[in-house]
């Protein structure tokens, strides 16, 4: 009991006492220091902001995650395909490897607004571009869980008379769940910051185009309280998707305990 | 008739120079028989061989007198290590077997289920392997290699993994098993007292490349006496053994 209450501070009271501390410090500066109100909006203008502009950032906010979430699917679809075939083929993934490794190495911001130009100022530029952000952790983690299975019980597997598709079912998907979900940690938050990208470069709706408005008023205290905006749903879809994990992956628990 | 022949078998893994050669052995009804020789003598590569993983050069390996040669899903097989599934429950990783052979799920965890009690792992059921102890989970998984085929079973050091006292205490227990079920079992061990402590024959393998050298046969009635490693007879048999090993 001593031990969880320890934890609780450790894990929960710590990390909000340094945010409370951050966000006195930032009041401090704006109430008695000597920063000017137009270039560093104080929290209770951005409250305010958030307040009055509610309504709004939420629909725009719903733009990008249904974006967000479209993305999503269809990266971990290709990403997992990419995976599945890389693996099952050597000389695909000879083939394969460097050119994903390359497109990799592209900066987003240099291909979004081609998308634009290419696929117009709807959804489809921002769905394709986190698509592309997407797949790429998605796949090299299943490649990677699926090569690290143990050779051993492959062979145990196939001398069980186990065909190549329930060695995959039974043995390499599950092996793989693990660095499946720690990439997908990453990609989500990735995938929103995409769609916002996306927006801001060309748009009508969506928290990035929220975004640009509001800069080009020089309403920073709206654009302060978007940013927040942003940083918690990512945050809410990082837990969501440790959430899943652990319901997926029930055995984690015991291993970690026993460990 | 024997349970498994094997006859004449000789495998090289590069075509050139074999790792065993013209190995011939039997397996009866209701037999235990122990593969005794060095670490790296072929011993896991004959078992890959019986178990179908490898096709030999020469040689062919007969289960009831059908030719198995290079067929697997045939003879369990089971190996050094647990080899259970981390992310299965205990039922699951025992049922895994009958599921792939296509039983339906639950039939398959019932059928597993009932032999939990037989097998001193009663309760385990549903927890993950990583809750287990060594030997619960070696009682597991030589559970899971009898749901798989109770005509004939191959063990890779079943034991080796254990310290000495779960390792004798699972060998009290595996004579108690092997005694009601009456798997025919080949085991692999490189440890002497072990052979002659568990088996009815025991075949040694020796030489580069390796070969079956002699066989030896423990008379030694079943059930065993708990003390029977202390025994002259016991010293006889294991004196003997090591004349043999050192003279080939």
């Amino acid at each position: 009991m001593n031990g969880k209450l320890r934890s609780t501070i450790s894990n929960v009271l710590l990390p909000l006492a340094a945010l409370v501390l951050l966000v006195f410090i930032w009041f401090a500066a704006c109430e008695w220091g000597s920063v000017p109100k137009f270039m560093l909006p104080s929290p209770q203008a951005v409250w305010q902001a958030f307040v009055k502009d509610w309504e709004l950032m939420l629909s725009h906010a719903r733009v990008t995650l249904t974006e967000t979430f479209i993305g999503l699917f269809f990266g971990i679809l290709t990403g997992f395909f990419m995976a599945v075939v890389m693996d099952r083929f050597r000389i695909v993934q000879k083939l394969l490897y460097p050119l994903i490794i390359v497109s990799q190495t592209i900066p987003t911001v240099a291909i979004a607004p081609l998308l634009v130009l290419w696929m117009g100022y709807k959804m489809l530029p921002k769905i394709v571009l986190i698509i592309l952000i997407v797949f790429f952790p998605i796949s090299i983690s299943l490649l990677e869980g699926f090569g690290s299975v143990d050779r051993d019980t492959v062979n145990l597997m196939r001398s069980m008379g186990a065909n190549r598709l329930q060695i995959f079912r039974y043995v390499k998907m599950p092996s793989a769940l693990g660095h499946f979900f720690s990439s997908l940690k990453i990609s989500v938050s990735y995938a929103v910051v995409g769609a916002v990208l996306a927006e801001w470069l060309g748009g009508t709706e969506g928290l990035g185009c929220y975004m640009t408005r509001v800069r080009k008023a020089y309403a920073y205290d709206k654009m302060f309280a978007v940013i927040i905006l942003i940083s918690v749903i990512s945050l809410l879809l990082i837990w969501l998707t440790g959430f899943i994990q652990k319901r997926c992956m029930p055995w984690e628990k015991i291993n970690k305990t026993r460990s | 008739m024997a349970v498994l022949e094997v006859q004449g078998v000789t495998f090289s893994y590069d075509n050139t120079t074999p790792v065993i050669e013209n190995v011939n052995l039997t397996l009866q009804k209701g037999e235990l028989v122990c593969l005794l020789g060095v670490s790296g003598g072929g011993k896991t590569t004959l078992f890959n061989i019986i178990s179908g993983l490898h096709t030999p050069q020469q040689g062919r390996v007969l289960l009831n007198g059908e030719d198995v040669t290079g067929k697997t899903g045939r003879i369990s097989y089971m190996l050094q290590k647990d080899m259970l599934l981390p992310f299965r429950t205990v039922v699951d990783n025992v049922a895994l077997p009958l599921i792939l052979k296509g039983m339906p799920k639950r039939r398959a965890r019932e059928k597993a289920s009932a032999l939990f009690e037989q097998f001193g792992i009663e309760g385990t059921q549903k927890q993950y392997p990583a809750a287990l102890s060594g030997g619960m989970r070696q009682r597991a998984a030589l559970l899971r290699t009898y749901m798989f085929s109770g005509e004939a079973a191959l063990l890779d050091e079943p034991f080796s993994a254990l310290d000495t006292i779960t390792k004798s205490e699972m060998h009290r227990w595996y004579l108690d098993v092997m005694d009601t079920i009456k798997l025919s079992t080949i085991f692999i061990t490189h440890d002497i007292d072990e052979a002659i402590l568990l088996s009815d024959r025991i075949y040694l393998l020796g030489g580069k490349p390796g070969t079956i050298t002699d066989e030896i046969v423990i008379k030694e009635p079943k059930p065993r006496q708990r003390a029977f490693n202390l025994t002259e007879a016991f010293l006889q048999y294991k004196r003997e053994i090591i004349s043999k090993i050192h003279t080939s």
